[in-house]
């Protein structure tokens, strides 16, 4: 049967250089589709590199000629063209302090009630709802902020600050003023609602892995609620509480446009919270358009080199916290 | 789990009344924080509702923004916004897909990721404003103008770390048997990927683009410095270009009661719109999780 | 697919965003006179087709942009000396001119009820006099009801040629303000808050209790919000309104300064207002857009010619015929295209 002998070969042949071919072209997809993909995640590296390349280079007129003192430097004169960061980098800490210490204890109080004390029914909702919060854009924050919460403060809380503290020694400093109704105080508390929703979720979501055992063992021996949560709770998730509480902060720090409406715009150290004053993202917001002279624009470009240097240290200590918690997890 | 505990010894009692009490007063100001906590949402709403529904009527939709004292609505910055949102997400979903799946599929456990991972959830709660300055100081001085075409850039480097967290993440939810199953047919990789692991998590990356639109379309600051502002009816990308945030901030901080008025309905359009994309994500992701 | 029905959808947004068909007169800078020109834009939109989209982000912001030049045109009412306007290329000239007044929030003052002089207005912003029932104010309004709340200050957070002016009066006449702060388009403000634009300042004085602030005086009448009387260098004390603009005016030698920058603070004559400014456009002498720049130049000789009622209206001061003759002709000389050829001629 040579015939058939002779075929068999030759029909062999034929498939296989197709499917050589066709695998070829796999390979060369293959290839280039893991080189776009890999582009592509190193593209997002380049973002950052890029961003801090371009506010680096704009900055470094300003940091160059001030040096130093740029940092401790109150005054931000655009006559004499001497500028001072000190002012705008106060703001910023103030109002994110005041921030925090308004939204960590009522997010974690939030957190509590939504994993312990309320009806499972309503957990799906009331969960949502907070989470929305988070999804109201930041100037809607300061719309509200100026017309609504502002003017509140003026007639109610700012009053009763001045006349409550007016007379004792160190505090009526601190809450001293007229009742501007927009400030440092304002802004600060804007923030802590902007804020409440990140701490929410993330002590919640560490809420959630504390192993029933643990604290059913807490119960079983007689605990309460409180303790449970106190005792346990909160121990164990300690990483990943502080990882949310430093997630929050990076926000408040970073946050421009609910803070720009409400926190009075003046380049100013102020012992009282009640005094406007200014955050480094409101300086830039405000003035960066109008700033004649490079002197006069690489210093808020600078101001911007600086903030984003703070947020960027608070989130990577916030990610690592994190990232600590989910080893300890095991996933 | 009940809030009563077993009978204590008589000599602890009232050792024992005092935890209990502690324990209502602690119950009860969580409570409080959820209540207050709720109470800012239902302000915050209520404020944009009163405020906004007032000035709602056709000619908010159909005309473009006047100068003060005159009627007018917020057509050229609504569709401005659009513009600006679906360029920003076109240009930077594909970049953040593909980055997500190098992550999960290609190098799930290498070096890079692990960078790229880190770096990402920080470009995510990075400020907004830093990202204007950097298109300002990279296209705006380069171009010699603002424009549209500016804004949508900085919209799509907010877009592509939310799409690449996401993506990674559901594409690290797919199971690996899937994979594995389609390789031994002979699919080579980037089939499997694409056939596969994106369809698998398709509700999932949908959630993700979803999520982006909604964090840009609210964003202000840094469109101030690219797209700057337009008065005038204009889908010119190479020109200014207004947008609703912007329009919204121009407004609220003037004096004029017109403008005001176009400020609050124009927020209350933009929350609703960002509210109701959150909500449909949950829905979107909630349903595929079944 | 899905993903072919999404890539149509944004390519389908991506056409609508064409190139636009009229051209539009892009411009940016002082707030001073931005209810103005908004008025002037919307009728020469009606009358010809064309638009004017200027960006009122104060004086600072107009000479920035026009310097980068990424605008047609820029705004200020803070004019540049010669060699800052030889340096950038840039001819300048006044548009209109209004008044800059004080607007204060204190509950039982109207529109014109309260007087106030230089030195006590420069001491309320050193801060020096920090309740409105102080013996300066006072004195100075024997009759008024004036309740002992704080004065909270409001000022410009942006590059503002409105404060330019007010700071110059200030400095005028005040040494203290002269020595401790001086006069600028942006200066270190001893106490008060900031407000964006002139905008801003007014809807500050308006939402805060017992606030002084300076806007220029359409803002005021707009808003309903009460100006103060001011006492003149001759001593008299006038009420903002048009007389005391053009009384203030009638002084100025416009052809004294290089591109007509010419200050009007502190003018002589008993009903001279003593806060009077004139806002001025600056525009390339080579523009980098011709076809624009020929455009804004056709928008500005039909606001000369045609908009006085508009202004006059919103009690802003057309500028003298005879001063119209005199830009124009700098226009003519000074304003060239690529090829040489002048841009503006007298006969368009």
């Amino acid at each position: 049967m040579t015939d058939a002998s002779l075929q068999a070969p030759t029909l062999l042949l034929q498939p296989d250089a197709a499917r050589a071919g066709r695998l070829r072209s796999f390979r060369l997809k293959d290839n280039v589709f893991r080189h776009l993909t890999r582009a592509s995640a190193v593209t997002v590296l380049g973002i950052l590199g890029g961003v801090i390349l371009a506010l680096v280079i704009g900055a470094w007129l300003a940091l160059s000629t001030f040096g130093i003192d740029f940092f401790t430097t109150e005054s931000w004169n655009p006559v004499t063209e001497k500028f001072g960061a000190l002012a705008p980098i106060y703001g910023t800490l103030a109002t994110s302090l005041i921030a925090m210490l308004i939204a960590v204890p009522v997010g974690l109080g939030i957190a509590i009630f939504l994993t312990e004390l309320c009806p499972p029914v309503l957990r799906r909702p009331v969960g949502v709802a907070i989470e929305l919060l988070a999804g109201i854009p930041s100037i809607i924050y300061g719309i509200w902020g100026l017309f609504v919460f502002a003017p509140f403060l003026q007639a109610t809380l700012q009053p009763f600050l001045i006349t409550t503290f007016g007379s004792v020694p160190v505090l009526s400093t601190i809450f001293a003023g007229p009742p501007y109704g927009i400030g440092i105080l304002t802004a600060g508390l804007i923030l802590a609602i902007m804020v409440l929703p990140f701490v929410t979720s993330v002590s919640r979501d560490v809420f959630e892995t504390v192993p029933a055992v643990l604290k059913e063992a807490a119960y079983g021996i007689g605990c309460t609620r409180w303790e449970v949560i106190r005792r346990i709770v909160i121990p164990y998730t300690r990483v990943g509480l502080v990882g949310g509480v430093m997630l929050g902060l990076g926000r408040a720090l970073g946050e421009t446009m609910a803070v720009t409406f409400v926190i009075g715009n003046a380049h100013r150290i102020s012992g009282s919270i009640l005094a406007p004053g200014t955050t480094i993202s409101a300086s830039i917001a405000n003035e960066f358009t109008e700033a004649v002279g490079d002197l006069y624009t690489s210093s808020l470009i600078a101001l911007g080199l600086i903030l984003f240097i703070i947020t960027f240290i608070v989130l990577a200590i916030a990610r690592l916290m994190l990232l600590r918690l989910e080893r300890q997890q095991g996933s | 789990m009940s809030l009563m505990a077993p009978v204590a010894h008589s000599a602890s009692r009232p050792r024992y009344m005092r935890r209990r009490r502690l324990n209502l007063v602690m119950m009860s100001l969580s409570l409080a924080a959820a209540a207050f906590g709720l109470l800012w949402l239902l302000a915050i709403l209520s404020t944009l509702v009163f405020k906004g529904v007032g000035g709602l009527s056709l000619d908010v939709f159909t005309q473009s923004t006047p100068p003060p004292g005159s009627q007018g609505g917020l057509l050229n910055a609504i569709v401005g916004s659009l513009i600006m949102t679906a360029i920003g997400v076109a240009l930077g979903t594909p970049i953040g897909i593909l980055a997500g799946t190098y992550m999960a599929e290609y190098g799930r456990h290498n070096r890079l990721t692990m960078t790229v991972r880190f770096i990402n959830d920080i470009l995510l709660s990075a400020p907004s404003i830093v990202v204007g300055l950097f298109v300002y100081e990279v296209v705006v001085i380069r171009m010699g103008h603002f424009s549209g075409i500016a804004g949508a850039l900085a919209l799509a480097i907010l877009v592509v770390p939310v799409v690449v967290r996401t993506t990674e993440d559901m594409l690290n939810l797919v199971p690996n048997q899937l994979r594995e199953a389609a390789s031994a047919l002979g699919l080579p990789r980037a089939i499997v990927i694409q056939r596969i692991a994106y369809r698998a998590a398709r509700a999932g990356m949908i959630t993700g683009v979803l999520l982006a639109i909604a964090r840009v379309s609210g964003e202000t600051a840094p469109l101030l410095f690219t797209a700057l502002n337009n008065q005038f009816w204009s889908s010119d990308l190479n020109a200014p270009m207004s947008s609703l945030p912007v329009v919204i901030f121009q407004f609220a901080l003037s004096p004029y009661t017109d403008w005001q008025q176009l400020a609050w309905t124009g927020a209350l359009l933009v929350t609703f719109a960002v509210l109701a994309l959150s909500i449909a994500a949950r829905v979107l992701a909630a349903g595929s999780r079944k | 697919m899905k993903l072919n029905r999404i890539f149509g959808a944004v390519a389908a947004t991506m056409l609508m965003a064409t190139p636009a068909l009229a051209l539009d007169i892009s411009g940016a800078g002082a707030t001073f006179p931005y209810p103005v020109y908004a008025k002037w834009a919307e009728a020469y939109k009606k009358e010809t087709g064309v638009g004017l989209n200027y960006q009122s982000i104060g004086s600072g912001g107009g000479i920035k942009q026009i310097q980068a030049k990424t605008v047609t045109f820029g705004a200020t009412d803070a004019p540049l000396k010669g060699d800052q306007l030889d340096k950038a290329g840039l001819v300048q000239f006044p548009m209109v001119m209004g008044g800059i007044v004080p607007v204060v929030n204190v509950e039982g003052v109207g529109p014109g009820d309260l007087t106030l002089d230089g030195p006590t207005l420069a001491k309320i912003f050193l801060g020096q006099i920090t309740s409105w029932d102080d013996p300066a104010i006072k004195k100075l309004n024997p009759d008024a009801k004036l309740p002992s709340s704080a004065i909270a200050i409001v000022h410009r957070s942006d590059g503002s040629g409105t404060t330019f002016n007010f700071t110059n009066y200030l400095s005028k006449v005040s040494p203290d303000w002269k020595d401790k702060v001086g006069s600028a388009t942006a200066v270190e403000w001893p106490a008060g808050l900031g407000g964006k634009g002139n905008e801003g300042v007014a809807n500050y004085v308006a939402q805060t209790k017992g606030a002084i602030g300076y806007v220029e005086y359409a803002y005021a009448k707009q808003n309903k919000l009460a100006h103060a009387k001011m006492i003149n260098k001759d001593g008299k004390a006038v009420e903002p309104v048009t007389k005391s603009f053009q009384a203030a005016a009638a002084n100025a030698d416009w052809m004294s300064q290089p591109g007509f920058g010419v200050i009007l603070t502190d003018e002589p004559g008993a009903d001279s207002w003593p806060i009077t400014a004139a806002t001025f456009i600056l525009i390339h002498k080579q523009p980098q857009d011709p076809a624009a720049a020929s455009e804004a130049l056709k928008f500005f000789a039909w606001a000369y010619k045609s908009g006085a009622p508009m202004a006059e209206a919103l009690d802003y001061i057309p500028m003298p015929e005879k001063v119209v003759a005199d830009v124009q002709s700098v226009w003519a000389k000074e304003i060239k295209g690529a090829d040489g050829r002048a841009l503006y001629s007298a006969t368009n």
